[in-house]
């Protein structure tokens, strides 16, 4: 009966957990989604109390879990009040890897418990300690990528990829010792070892706009991890929730990849950026035609806008510019310039990075235009102001069959009557290669710092 | 056997509910799916705390641990993803 009741109540988790994502689908009712998920997990949570063997443990028990709740409660709750909007990819790839650190642990205590562990437990068990290690290794590493505590170069060499199968087949291994002899919890432990080692080197070679399909990727496996965990102990709410966040995962790093005409096995073993680019070389594109422009110059094209368009990039959320951006959107908007943004699915460290930001600095939620709704519309845009985008602005992608970004949809600003690039230097993007954007006639470049950019030109415009 | 079988239909079954409910969601709120979906994953609390309860003083430890890191992610994922969430307005 208690089975039965704590099983419903999962049900009734699972039920709230997908009609909060359902609700996800609009800002109108996204809190209230958010709410259902977070009441659906309470009852989980409270259900889970009254399992026979949790009674069965006694007061000690009960101190034990309630220690462990209050703990991570505590430590959740000031990540998530103190964490920055701009660094919500790195919190995101936190998270991720928690995830999988608890199913390592839950399914490695199952395997020892287990009184006579079947071929399900076993195998899930070595899924569960698999795809846990290498969530969990893997997002410490994408961790310590965007908070630039190791270098984009940190852990790259060749021949990395014959480690990395040499790591699964041992993985592999060990995990048909324990299916045969479920005994041997030692060697549980040895292929999480394994397992983290190579979720290390998997996501090392992964680096700067590849990220977001990364931590796309990380936060499908954690669900993974979950569903392999709730099949260690016959768990429906865990096998659920895990494939829903599973299936999340995927659809995200599709459409990640899709965005830059990728498939997910060139991000994941390409090295984009290792390779050297062919084409032209920086001088051939920029040499004398590049037209560098003042605050005071861009205030006077800005004077005659009736449109403008503003192209935010991950450089945006480096400068911290976008309160700036929204004090220029609004004065523009004061003097009856009609005034939206447009953003690419990749930019930023994760996906929709860039709407958090925007959101953050109270820009109203209907100005932020998706790439495929906004595109048409550059022609009649007077002008387009880029503030640290390069590679998804670069014409070359829609005309170059051989540059490395061939084919990869971009947002079309060079067909506006007057581009504006706020960037500190020439330097390439992501892509490392030149963008003729920066050399076009109808381009004005105004090198400087984001936000520093955004405030003179604020400034001009008031002077102007 | 026949648990197995109604485990993996449960999954394959929850997989396909989850692309089209996911497909739905704008990119306009991908970064709060994402922190949204860490909180709901957080449910391996459930499994955590009946490690905890394991006679065995190792696994005890073991679902401690898993309790916190999997608390954090529930608390850290559904707080983070309300503040994100109250940011998005509409034109007043």
């Amino acid at each position: 009966m208690q089975n039965a009741l704590i099983n419903i109540s999962y049900l009734i988790a699972s039920i709230l957990f997908i009609l909060g994502l359902i609700e996800l689908a609009h800002p109108r009712t996204a809190v209230r989604g958010n709410f259902l998920g977070a009441i659906g997990m309470l009852i989980a949570i409270v259900a889970t109390l009254l399992d026979r063997g949790i009674i069965a443990a006694g007061v000690n028990g009960y101190l034990i879990i309630f220690a462990g709740l209050l703990v991570g409660s505590i430590i959740g709750m000031l990540l998530a009040l103190k964490v920055r909007m701009t660094a919500m990819p790195q919190m995101v790839a936190l998270l991720n890897g928690f995830g999988g650190g608890a199913s390592i642990l839950v399914a490695g205590a199952a395997l020892i418990d287990a009184k006579d562990p079947n071929l399900q437990l076993t195998v899930a068990t070595v899924a569960s300690g698999i795809i846990g290690a290498v969530t969990f290794w893997g997002s410490l590493v994408a961790f310590a990528k965007l908070q630039d505590l190791i270098s984009d170069r940190f852990g790259r060499f060749s021949g990395q990829q014959f480690l990395n199968a040499a790591l699964l087949l041992i993985s592999l291994l060990l995990g048909v010792w324990i299916v045969a002899d479920p005994t041997a919890t030692h060697a549980y432990w040895l292929l999480v070892v394994a397992a983290s080692v190579l979720g290390i080197y998997v996501v090392t070679p992964i680096g700067g706009a590849d990220m977001p399909v990364a931590i796309a990727l990380l936060n499908s496996y954690s669900g993974l991890a979950g569903a392999a965990t709730g099949f260690v102990l016959n768990n429906n709410g865990l096998i659920i929730t895990g494939s829903l966040v599973g299936a999340s995962g995927i659809i995200l790093s599709q459409i990640m990849c899709k965005a830059m005409n990728r498939s997910l096995a060139n991000v994941l073993f390409g090295g984009m950026g290792a390779m050297p680019a062919a084409g032209p070389t920086a001088d051939q594109v920029y040499g004398g035609k590049v037209k560098s422009a003042t605050a005071e110059d861009v205030a006077m094209v800005l004077d005659a806008a009736r449109r403008v368009v503003i192209v935010p990039g991950y450089g945006m959320a480096v400068s911290q510019a976008q309160h700036a951006v929204r004090d220029l959107a609004s004065l523009l908007e004061e003097r009856g310039v009609e005034v939206e943004f447009a953003i690419h699915p990749v930019a930023g460290r994760m996906p929709g990075h860039m709407n958090v930001l925007l959101a953050e600095a109270d820009i109203p939620y209907d100005k932020l235009k998706e790439m495929d709704e906004i595109n048409s519309t550059f022609e009649q845009t007077d002008v387009a102001i880029v503030i640290g985008a390069n590679d998804v602005v670069n014409p070359v992608a829609r005309t170059d069959p051989k540059s490395p970004i061939a084919g990869m949809p971009i947002l079309n600003v060079d067909k506006a009557k007057t581009v504006i690039v706020v960037k500190r230097s020439l330097s390439p993007g992501f892509a490392g290669i030149p963008n003729p954007l920066f050399a076009a006639e109808n381009t004005l470049m105004f090198f400087h710092d984001g936000k520093k950019a955004v405030l003179e030109l604020i400034g001009a415009l008031k002077a102007a | 056997m026949d648990l197995f079988i109604s485990s993996l239909t449960i999954f394959v079954l929850a997989i396909f509910v989850g692309f089209e409910v996911i497909n739905k969601v704008p990119p306009l709120l991908h970064t709060p799916l994402m922190s949204g979906s860490n909180a709901i994953s957080g449910i391996t609390v459930v499994g955590a705390m009946i490690s905890v309860a394991t006679p065995n003083t190792f696994t005890t430890i073991l679902g401690f641990i898993a309790v916190v890191l999997a608390m954090i992610n529930v608390v850290g994922g559904f707080v983070v993803t309300h503040r994100m969430l109250g940011m998005f307005k509409r034109k007043e």
